[in-house]
């Protein structure tokens, strides 16, 4: 039902989305508008604690280093001392900056830096042996909300998870999260649907996504139906002490998902068998039984892998 | 997966003795590169080659973050001790090259604090000269009181003195100066965290007196800096990896077990992080837990063992490494 599926954040194979450690892909300039749109509707989105603010010095480093190191054609980095000089081609970006001064940048630390990075980022401040929502950028998530999180520790913030509690699942996550170290990120992958390629799921919006979820039908599953699949990484900061849990989204529609038959034979037993509690929670219920008919006319019953890959 | 750390191979670009007792110890990266930015508070675990022997021994980083050109320790020689300080103290010296860990911070700074009131006794100074180098240079408030023997073993006092001015407040055991330690704590503002590291007895004393005058647990911080300490020899057998180990005197039941060629996986080496915690599957004997991560409860279960820091006597233990 769960798999711990956390494994060291390591580069992947070329052309895939580990091919850097921090993805820049084809959807680049188009998620960052995105991100400016939601924001400039909800700046809520957008928070950090006052402790926070050497943590997203700490983020601004990483991802101006692990862009800069990805796609050096795009980002630059130049480093003199405090003196930074960051430019962002796609985004037409070119500022000099003093680090660590916060009047020397149009926004925070934090946002400046993800308001140029795809992908959600939430850090956690980490105390009395427990995580802290304490700062995030959230603009494409799956139905939850930085605005309401905001504050909590890691059992708080998860409690509407069923079935993992009871198994002690959070309280061995917890305890793998705060011994991330220096130097050693980790990652792992999660997964919902969505209807539509929408990005940003949140409860603010639900009025715009949600009912949604009653248009499909055994016609339009394979264009509105999406595998929504996370890649989730842990960071240590170095300088704050607190850990960075970047969340980056891929969608996928039905239609270019099943070209592959054996992602369409494993998808549909995975939907067909999943407990009643995760169907609810992960929102697939009102139509799990279309898209169950759907994929099982793509299910010939030939056995798939065990494990990841093909 | 391994949850340890990166290491980072480095050279000795300095040996300062800094007293009778006590020397820093400078290291910058072999490849020329800087070193890892840290977080005050942060240790490294300092890999000692003694001819056959390897040691592990977690020291404080004691320079500025914001300086990663080198980073320095500082080591009290401890001549009744396993012998790591007494390596460091008389075969280490410059252009030696070294294994260090990348830094771990399990003494960070609570960064939501209005004020740092910092407690440090001897060697416990350490951490606390990374961190009020953190605080000082972004308008951080903070007060250390540190208590030494002497001012000649009042490692760096000068230093931070001069650095600090009255922040910084000296007690010295041979004047019969005492921390008023109830005052002190008493006399707090609203929002003040309190941090303390030295001898086990004082982080006890200090940690009892503030909960009886209320402050609650979470703004009080401690890091002990238990080392192992060494103890007659004992008989282990470890059950996954169908080996029989024997602890020297002078090893630790980690080392034994990393000797004969087991790695369980460690960041502090100093009874703290849990990271080595290890199942015990059967016992003839008495444990004597010298840890701080083990509950009074499950130090009496006899099923756990931190091998870092504790140790054994008896017939035979078996350990499921």
């Amino acid at each position: 039902m769960y798999a711990v599926n956390i494994e060291p954040h390591v580069v992947g194979p070329k052309g895939s989305a580990l091919e850097n450690l921090i993805d820049v892909d084809e959807h680049y300039v188009s998620e960052m508008q995105d991100r400016a749109l939601v924001l400039a509707e909800d700046p809520l989105r957008c928070q950090s604690l006052p402790h926070m603010t050497l943590a997203g010095w700490d983020l601004l480093e990483l991802l101006m280093e692990q862009q800069a190191l990805g796609s050096p054609e795009h980002f630059t980095l130049t480093r003199d001392g405090d003196k930074w000089r960051w430019i962002n081609r796609p985004l037409g970006i070119d500022d000099s900056f003093t680090f660590g001064d916060v009047s020397t940048l149009p926004y925070g630390p934090m946002e400046y830096i993800t308001r140029q990075s795809q992908g959600d980022f939430c850090i956690l401040d980490q105390r009395d042996g427990n995580l802290w929502m304490d700062a995030g950028m959230v603009t494409t998530q799956a139905d939850w909300s930085l605005d309401f999180d905001i504050g909590m520790n890691f059992f708080e913030w998860h409690a509407p998870v069923p079935l993992a509690h009871e198994k002690g699942i959070f309280t061995r996550a917890l305890k793998f999260l705060t011994n991330i170290q220096q130097g050693k990120p980790a990652r792992r992958l999660n997964w919902t649907m969505t209807i539509n390629p929408r990005l940003d799921t949140s409860p603010e919006n639900y009025h715009k996504w949600g009912p949604d979820r009653t248009t499909v039908t055994p016609e339009n599953v394979g264009d509105k139906v999406h595998l929504r699949v996370e890649l989730q990484s842990f960071w240590r900061l170095p300088r704050s002490n607190g850990i960075v849990f970047p969340i980056r989204c891929y969608l996928i529609k039905m239609d270019e998902l099943v070209t592959q038959p054996i992602w369409a034979r494993r998808l549909h037993r995975v939907i067909r068998d999943l407990p009643e509690e995760l169907a609810n929670y992960k929102g697939l219920s009102r139509y799990r039984a279309t898209l169950v008919e759907w994929l099982s006319k793509l299910d010939d019953g030939s056995p798939t892998s065990a494990g990841f890959g093909a | 997966m391994s949850t340890g750390t990166t290491k980072l191979d480095v050279v000795v670009s300095d040996v300062v003795p800094v007293n009778e007792l006590v020397t820093r110890f400078h290291f910058r990266r072999r490849d020329g590169q800087l070193l890892p930015t840290f977080s005050g508070g942060a240790h490294v675990v300092v890999e000692m080659r003694d001819g056959e022997r390897t040691r592990l021994n977690p020291y404080s980083l004691m320079g500025s973050p914001l300086d990663t050109r080198e980073y320095t320790i500082s080591v009290r020689r401890d001549d009744a001790g396993r012998g790591g300080s007494l390596f460091m103290h008389s075969t280490v010296r410059p252009g030696h090259e070294m294994v260090i860990s990348y830094p771990v911070n399990l003494f960070s700074l609570d960064l939501r604090a209005r004020k740092h009131l910092m407690l440090a006794g001897g060697i416990g100074i350490t951490p606390f000269m990374a961190q009020t180098a953190q605080l000082a240079a972004d308008g951080g408030n903070f007060e250390l009181h540190y208590t030494c023997r002497t001012a000649s073993l009042g490692t760096y006092a000068d230093v931070l003195k001069e650095r600090y001015d009255r922040r910084v407040r000296l007690y010295h055991d041979d004047r019969d100066e005492r921390i008023e330690l109830d005052r002190l704590l008493s006399s707090q503002p609203l929002g003040t965290h309190l941090y303390v590291c030295g001898p086990s007895g004082m982080i006890g004393w200090v940690r009892d007196r503030a909960a009886a005058l209320g402050w609650p647990a979470e703004t009080v911080h401690f890091e002990h800096f238990a080392a192992p300490q060494p103890g007659a020899p004992f008989e282990v057998t470890l059950a996954v990896s169908g080996k029989a180990i024997r602890v020297g005197e002078q090893q630790s039941l980690l080392e034994a077990i990393e000797a004969a060629g087991v790695d369980p996986p460690y960041l502090c080496r100093g009874g703290v992080c849990g990271q080595c915690e290890t199942n015990v599957i059967a016992h003839d004997g008495n444990f004597i837990h010298n840890d701080h991560w083990l509950s009074e409860e499950e130090h009496r279960s006899c099923k756990k063992i931190m091998p870092c820091v504790s140790r054994f006597e008896g017939r035979s233990l078996v350990l499921e490494r």
